[in-house]
C-alpha cells in the first residue's frame, strides 16, 4: 500500500501544482506579452532619456477613441493622425466631457496595433495611468506624451493607438468621487 | 421535397467535380473571393484539399483492398509480421516532406496578410451587441449598420427574400483598388468581423485594437456575418460591403454628409405625436426589440420589461437619461451616439405611448438635440 | 492454467459477491460495479445531450425561427457541448478503464477502490447542478462550451456560478479517476507484465491520465478566475480593470487542446485492441504506437493557439502554432498506417465491434484531414468558427470517440454479461449509425465552406438545403441509438452463452477469465498466457 501512497501523494501534488500553474499563467502571460508585444498592451512608461531622433523615416500614428458599453462620455483625440520620427517626443491630448447628470469615473485602456509595435511605443505621460473622475457636465483635456523607440522595425510604417473608455463608476468606491468633490 | 433532397445530396457528392465554376461552387466550396489574398487563400485551400484526397486514396485504397482480399471468408490466413523499422521510418518521413511542402506557400500567404502598412483608407469597425459601427476615420463620417430583414420574415409570417439575414440598413461602402485598413474593436463582448469574399476575419475585442487589410479588385456587394458567439442575436448581425469605383466612393461620401445635415435640420422642426410614434416603432424594432422584445415585455432575469415599467411611465428626464447615457454595469447601452436626435425622440415617445403605456406626451427632437451637444448646453451650468 | 485458477478463486470467494439492493451501488468499491455505473451514467448523458442536439437540428431544419428562441438555442449549444464532453465521452472512457484495466493487467481491483467510488458519485451531483441551471431565472449558461470572457463573466446569466461549481466537481472527479488509473497501471501489473507488454488500451489511458492531471487543474483555475471576476471584483479577464479577455482564451485552450486528446487517445487504445482481434494478427508497430501516443500528448501542449488564429496573434506566433499543429499529423498518421498494416494480410472477419472500428479508422481520418486543413493559418481565417469546424470536430468526436466507445462496448459486452450480442441487431445499429453520422456531418463541410458561421439559430437561404439534410441525418443517427440501448439491455438479459475467449482472435488476460467475469478476478496474480510472454 505504501507504493500507492507515495505515488498518489506525488500525483495529488502534481495536480495542485498545475492548479497553481493555471494562475501563474496570468503573470507569465504578462511577461510574455511584454517581451513579444503579443496583445498590444503598452508596458513602456515613465521618463525616458532623449537622444537624437531618426529623421530618415516618419511613422504615421493614428489615435482613436472607443467607448465601452454604457459609456456616454464625449471622448475623442485632439489630433486624429500624428506623424512622428522615431525618437521624437510628441505631445497631444484626448478631450472628454461627461454629458450626464451624474458624477462618473472612467478608466482609459490603451492598445496598439500592430501588437508588435507596442513595445516600441514609449509613453512618458498618459491620462490612462490614472482613473478619470468627471462631475456632471464637466470637460477635461487629457494629455498624452509619447516617444517611438528608434529600434522600431523598418517594416512598421504606421501604427494605431486606441483608447477604450470604460465606465468604472459602479466598481469605484465613493472615496475616489469624494476626493474629487473636495478638490472642486 | 424528397426530390430536392436527392438533388442536394447529388450536388454535394459532385463537389470535387465542379469546384472550378465559382457561382455554382459557392454552395459547396469556399469562395475564391475578390482580392489577391482571398485568391491565394482559395488556391491554398484547394491544394491542401487535393493533397488530402490523394493521401486518402492511398490509405483507404490499401485498407479496402485488405478488407476485400484478406478476409477469413475467402480463406485468407494471417501472416505473422508485426514490425518493420524501414517501413515505419518511411511513413514517418514522407508525411513530414508533404507537410513542409504545404507550409511553404502557407507561410508566404500569411506574411502577405500581415502587411498592413501604407493603407490609403482607415476604417474603424466596432462590434456592438448586435450590430456593427463603421467609422471612416479620415472623413469624419460614422454610422451603425443594423440587420434590415423584417421580423415577420424571421418568424415565418412573410416570405423570405433573397438576402434573408444578410442585408443591412446601411452598407459599408468602400472604394475598389484601394488599400483599406480595418481597425477592429468592440464595445461589449468579443465579436468577429468576417467577409468571405475578402478572406478577412478578425476578432473585435473590447479594450483592444486589431487590424486587417484588403484591396478589393471588383465592384460589387459582398456579404458576411459575425463569426464569434456574442450573445443572443449573434446570428443576426451581418456585414454587407458595397465596393464601388473611387469616383463613386467620393460622391457617396459627399452625399452622406448632405444627408447628415438634412437629418440635423429635421430635428429642428415640430413633430406630431403620430409622426413620432410611427418612426419610433421602426427605431424600437431595430434598436431595442432585440432585448426588450417587440411587445415591450422584456426577458425576466435578463432584460427588464418596458411595458408598464417605472422608467417608461415615470419622470421623462430620467427616461431620456437612461436611453441617451445607458446604465452603468448593465447591458443597457448609451444610445446617444447610435441614434439621431429625431430617432431618440421618436423611440422615447414610442416607449411612453405603446403597449398600453399611454402618457400621451411627445418628446421633441429639438429637446433631444440640445442634450446631444452638451458643450454648448449644460456644460456651463 | 490461470483460467482454472481464477475460476476456483471466484468460487471460493462466493460470500464476497455483491451486496443486495441500493447499498451495493452506493457503497461499492468493486471496479466492475463502478465501471458499470460510469457506463450507464454516460449512456444517460449521451441521450440527454443527444436530445439537445436534436433540438438544435430541429430548429435548423429550415431557415427562420420555428421552435426555440435564439437565447434558448445558445443554452442548448452550450449544454450539448458540456454534457457530451464531460458527461458522455469522458465518463464512458473512465468506465471502460474501470472495467478493463484491472482485468487486462491482472490486478484484483483498482488501486484505490474507495476513491473510485467517490469519483463516480460526484458526477451525478455535478450534472444535476449543471442541468438544474436550465430552470433558473435567466436560463442556463448560454456562452458556448468554450465560455469565452467577457460573455461568460460580465454578460453571463446568474446561473454561471452553478456552472462554475459543476465544472469544479467534474474536474475533481476526473482527477481522482486519473490518479486511480495511474496508480493501478504503474503498481498493480501482474508479474512479468512489463511496460512494453502492456495492452495498448492501458498505455493510451495511462498517457491520458497524465494529461488529465496536467490540464484539469488548469480548467479549475480558469473557472476560479471567472468566479473571482464575477463575484470578488478582480479583473483577470476584464479589460476595463487592466485584464485581458484574450488571456482567458489562452488559459482555456491550454486546457482545451489536451482535453481534445483526452477524448481521443483512449479511443486509439480501444481500436488498437479490436483490429488485431478481428484481423487475427498482432498489432503492427506496437512500440511506434506507444511512442506516437506519447508524442501526440506532448505536442498537445504546444498547439493551443491554433484555436485562436483570428484573435490577432503576431505573425511569429501564428507561424509557430501553425507548424506545431501540422506536426501532429505525423504521429497521428503513423497510427492510421499501423492499423492499416495490421489489417494487411490478416484474416479478417467483420463482427459488429470490427465494423465500428473500421468506420472509426475511415471517418476519424477524414476528421484528421479537415484538421490538417484547419491547421493552415491563412486558410483558417476562412474556416474559423464556421460549420467546417463543426464538421471537423464532430467527425473526430462522433465517429471517432463515440464509435470507439460503442466498438469497445460491443467488444467487451460478452465478457461483462456472459452473453453474445445478437449480431443482426448489432449490424443494424452499425449501418444506421454509419449512414446517419455521415448524412449529418458531411454536409456541414459544405455549409461551412459556403460561409455559415457556427452557433447561429437561423441562417441565410443558400444554406437551407444542406441544413435540412443534416437535420434528417441527425434524427436518423439519434433514433438509431435506441437500438444500441436495446442491444445492451438484450445482451445483459440473455443471449447465446459467451466463451471465456469470446472472439476467436482475442488475446490478453481479460480473455483468460470466464465470461461473465466473476465479481472478483485475479485475487492472486495470474501467470501471463503464452501469447504475452
Amino acid at each position: 500500500m505504501s507504493a500507492h501512497g507515495r505515488l498518489v501523494r506525488r500525483l495529488v501534488l502534481g495536480s495542485v501544482l498545475m492548479f497553481g500553474f493555471g494562475f501563474a499563467l496570468v503573470p507569465l502571460y504578462d511577461v510574455f506579452c511584454e517581451v513579444t508585444g503579443l496583445n498590444g498592451k503598452i508596458t513602456n512608461t515613465g521618463p525616458v532619456a532623449i537622444s537624437a531622433m531618426d529623421t530618415s523615416r516618419q511613422i504615421k500614428v493614428r489615435l482613436i477613441a472607443v467607448h465601452n458599453e454604457g459609456m456616454p462620455w464625449d471622448f475623442g483625440p485632439m489630433d486624429g493622425v500624428i506623424r512622428a520620427h522615431p525618437g521624437e517626443m510628441k505631445q497631444t491630448a484626448f478631450m472628454a466631457t461627461n454629458p450626464t447628470g451624474r458624477r462618473m469615473v472612467a478608466q482609459a485602456i490603451p492598445s496598439v496595433a500592430p501588437a508588435e509595435a507596442a513595445q516600441y511605443l514609449h509613453k512618458v505621460n498618459c491620462f490612462c495611468f490614472e482613473q478619470q473622475a468627471l462631475m456632471a457636465g464637466e470637460s477635461v483635456e487629457m494629455p498624452l506624451l509619447f516617444v517611438i523607440d528608434k529600434k522600431l522595425p523598418e517594416h512598421i510604417r504606421s501604427l494605431t493607438l486606441s483608447y477604450t473608455l470604460f465606465d468604472i463608476s459602479p466598481e469605484v468606491s465613493s472615496a475616489v468621487l469624494a476626493e474629487k468633490e473636495q478638490r472642486l | 421535397m424528397g426530390w430536392k433532397i436527392i438533388k442536394t445530396i447529388g450536388s454535394g457528392l459532385g463537389l470535387t467535380v465542379y469546384t472550378a465554376t465559382a457561382s455554382a461552387a459557392w454552395e459547396v466550396n469556399l469562395t475564391p473571393g475578390v482580392t489577391d489574398v482571398s485568391r491565394s487563400v482559395f488556391d491554398l485551400h484547394m491544394t491542401i484539399f487535393w493533397i488530402c484526397v490523394a493521401i486518402a486514396l492511398v490509405v483507404f485504397g490499401v485498407m479496402f483492398w485488405s478488407i476485400f482480399h484478406h478476409r477469413k471468408s475467402r480463406g485468407a490466413k494471417a501472416h505473422h509480421f508485426h514490425e518493420n523499422t524501414m517501413v515505419e521510418v518511411i511513413w514517418t518521413i514522407i508525411p513530414i516532406i508533404i507537410l513542409v511542402a504545404m507550409a511553404v506557400p502557407a507561410t508566404a500567404t500569411l506574411v502577405q496578410m500581415y502587411d498592413t502598412s501604407e493603407a490609403e483608407l482607415d476604417v474603424q469597425i466596432t462590434g456592438y451587441q448586435w450590430k456593427w459601427r463603421y467609422d471612416y476615420l479620415d472623413h469624419e463620417l460614422n454610422f451603425f449598420s443594423n440587420l434590415s430583414t423584417p421580423r415577420d420574415q424571421i418568424s415565418n409570417e412573410a416570405d423570405k427574400q433573397e438576402h434573408y439575414l444578410l442585408e443591412v440598413d446601411r452598407h459599408l461602402v468602400l472604394p475598389v483598388e484601394t488599400k483599406i485598413r480595418f481597425l477592429l474593436t468592440s464595445n461589449d463582448v468579443i465579436h468577429s468581423w468576417w467577409v468571405p469574399a475578402l478572406a478577412v476575419k478578425k476578432d473585435a475585442i473590447p479594450g483592444f485594437i486589431n487590424e486587417a487589410w484588403t484591396v478589393i479588385n471588383e465592384p460589387g456587394i459582398y456579404r458576411g456575418q459575425c463569426a464569434e458567439l456574442c450573445g443572443k442575436d449573434h446570428g443576426f448581425m451581418p456585414v454587407v460591403i458595397e465596393a464601388v469605383s473611387k469616383d463613386d466612393f467620393n460622391q457617396w461620401l459627399a452625399d452622406a454628409r448632405v444627408a447628415e445635415q438634412a437629418e440635423a435640420a429635421a430635428a429642428e422642426r415640430v413633430w406630431t405625436l403620430d409622426e413620432l410614434m410611427q418612426q419610433g416603432e421602426q427605431v424600437y424594432l431595430r434598436a431595442c426589440a432585440a432585448c426588450h422584445l417587440p411587445n415591450g415585455a422584456g426577458v425576466p432575469g435578463a432584460f427588464p420589461a418596458l411595458k408598464g415599467s417605472a422608467v417608461a411611465l415615470g419622470d421623462v428626464a430620467a427616461h431620456i437619461d437612461i436611453v441617451l447615457n445607458g446604465k452603468s454595469g448593465t447591458a443597457m447601452q448609451a444610445f446617444r451616439d447610435q441614434l439621431s436626435a429625431t430617432e431618440l425622440a421618436a423611440v422615447i415617445t414610442y416607449e411612453r405611448n405603446a403597449w398600453g403605456n399611454s402618457l400621451g406626451e411627445a418628446v421633441s427632437p429639438a429637446q433631444i438635440a440640445r442634450l446631444l451637444t452638451p458643450s454648448t448646453g449644460e456644460a456651463e451650468q | 492454467m490461470s483460467t482454472l485458477d481464477t475460476t476456483l478463486h471466484a468460487d471460493a470467494h462466493e460470500h464476497h459477491g455483491p451486496a443486495k439492493g441500493m447499498g451495493r451501488w452506493l457503497f461499492t468499491t468493486n471496479h466492475k460495479d463502478i465501471g458499470s455505473m460510469y457506463l450507464w451514467f454516460s449512456l444517460l448523458m449521451f441521450f440527454v445531450g443527444g436530445c439537445m442536439a436534436l433540438m438544435i437540428r430541429a430548429e435548423l431544419f429550415q431557415p427562420g425561427l420555428q421552435l426555440i428562441e435564439p437565447g434558448f438555442f445558445n443554452q442548448m449549444t452550450t449544454m450539448h457541448g458540456l454534457i457530451m464532453v464531460f458527461g458522455a465521452v469522458m465518463p464512458a472512457f473512465v468506465g471502460l478503464a474501470n472495467w478493463m484495466v484491472p482485468m487486462m493487467i491482472g490486478a484484483p481491483d483498482m488501486a484505490l477502490p474507495r476513491m473510485n467510488n467517490w469519483s463516480f458519485w460526484i458526477l451525478p451531483f455535478a450534472f444535476a447542478m449543471l442541468i438544474s441551471t436550465l430552470f433558473m431565472e435567466g436560463g442556463a449558461p448560454n456562452f458556448g462550451w468554450t465560455f469565452y470572457a467577457p460573455l461568460s463573466t460580465t454578460y453571463a446569466p446568474p446561473s454561471v456560478t452553478y456552472f462554475i461549481f459543476a465544472i469544479h466537481m467534474m474536474g475533481i472527479s476526473s482527477i481522482m479517476g486519473a490518479i486511480n488509473i495511474i496508480a493501478t497501471i504503474l503498481n498493480m501489473r501482474a508479474p512479468g507484465m512489463t511496460m512494453m507488454k502492456l495492452p495498448l488500451f492501458c498505455w493510451t489511458w495511462l498517457i491520458t491520465a497524465f494529461l488529465l492531471i496536467a490540464v484539469m487543474p488548469v480548467l479549475a483555475g480558469v473557472v476560479t478566475m471567472m468566479l473571482m471576476d464575477i463575484h470578488f471584483g478582480t479583473s483577470f479577464f476584464d479589460a476595463g480593470g487592466g485584464g485581458d479577455p484574450v488571456l482567458f482564451q489562452h488559459v482555456f485552450w491550454f486546457f482545451g487542446h489536451p482535453e481534445v486528446y483526452i477524448m481521443i487517445l483512449p479511443a486509439f487504445g480501444i481500436i488498437s485492441q479490436i483490429i488485431p482481434t478481428f484481423a487475427r494478427k498482432r498489432l503492427f508497430g506496437y512500440a511506434s504506437m506507444v511512442y506516437a501516443t506519447a508524442s501526440i500528448a506532448v505536442l498537445s501542449f504546444l498547439v493551443w493557439a491554433h484555436h485562436m488564429f483570428t484573435v490577432g496573434i503576431p505573425l511569429a506566433g501564428e507561424l509557430f502554432f501553425m507548424y506545431a499543429t501540422m506536426l501532429i499529423a505525423v504521429p497521428t498518421g503513423v497510427k492510421v498506417f499501423n492499423w492499416v498494416a495490421t489489417m494487411f494480410r490478416g484474416s479478417m472477419t467483420f463482427e459488429t465491434p470490427m465494423l465500428f472500428a473500421l468506420a472509426f479508422v475511415v471517418l476519424f481520418t477524414i476528421g484528421g484531414f479537415s484538421g490538417l486543413m484547419l491547421a493552415i493559418a491563412p486558410v483558417d481565417f476562412q474556416y474559423h468558427d464556421t460549420y467546417f469546424v463543426v464538421a471537423h470536430f464532430h467527425y473526430v468526436l462522433v465517429p471517432g470517440a463515440i464509435f470507439s466507445i460503442m466498438a469497445g462496448v460491443y467488444y467487451w459486452l460478452p465478457k461483462w454479461t456472459g452473453h453474445m450480442l445478437d449480431e443482426r441487431m448489432g449490424k443494424l445499429h452499425f449501418w444506421l449509425s454509419f449512414i446517419g453520422v455521415n448524412i449529418t456531418f458531411f454536409p456541414m463541410h459544405f455549409i461551412g465552406l459556403a460561409g455559415m458561421p457556427r452557433r447561429i439559430p437561423d441562417y441565410a437561404l443558400q444554406f437551407a438545403d444542406f441544413n435540412m439534410v443534416a437535420s434528417i441525418g441527425a434524427f436518423l443517427f439519434g433514433l438509431s441509438q435506441l437500438i444500441f440501448l436495446w442491444n445492451v439491455i438484450a445482451c445483459v438479459r440473455g443471449g447465446r452463452k459467451a466463451e471465456a475467449r469470446a472472439w476467436e482472435g482475442a488475446e490478453g488476460l481479460e480473455w483468460e477469465i470466464p465470461s461473465p467475469a466473476p465479481y472478483h478476478t485475479f485475487a492472486t496474480p495470474p501467470q501471463l498466457p503464452e501469447s504475452l510472454r
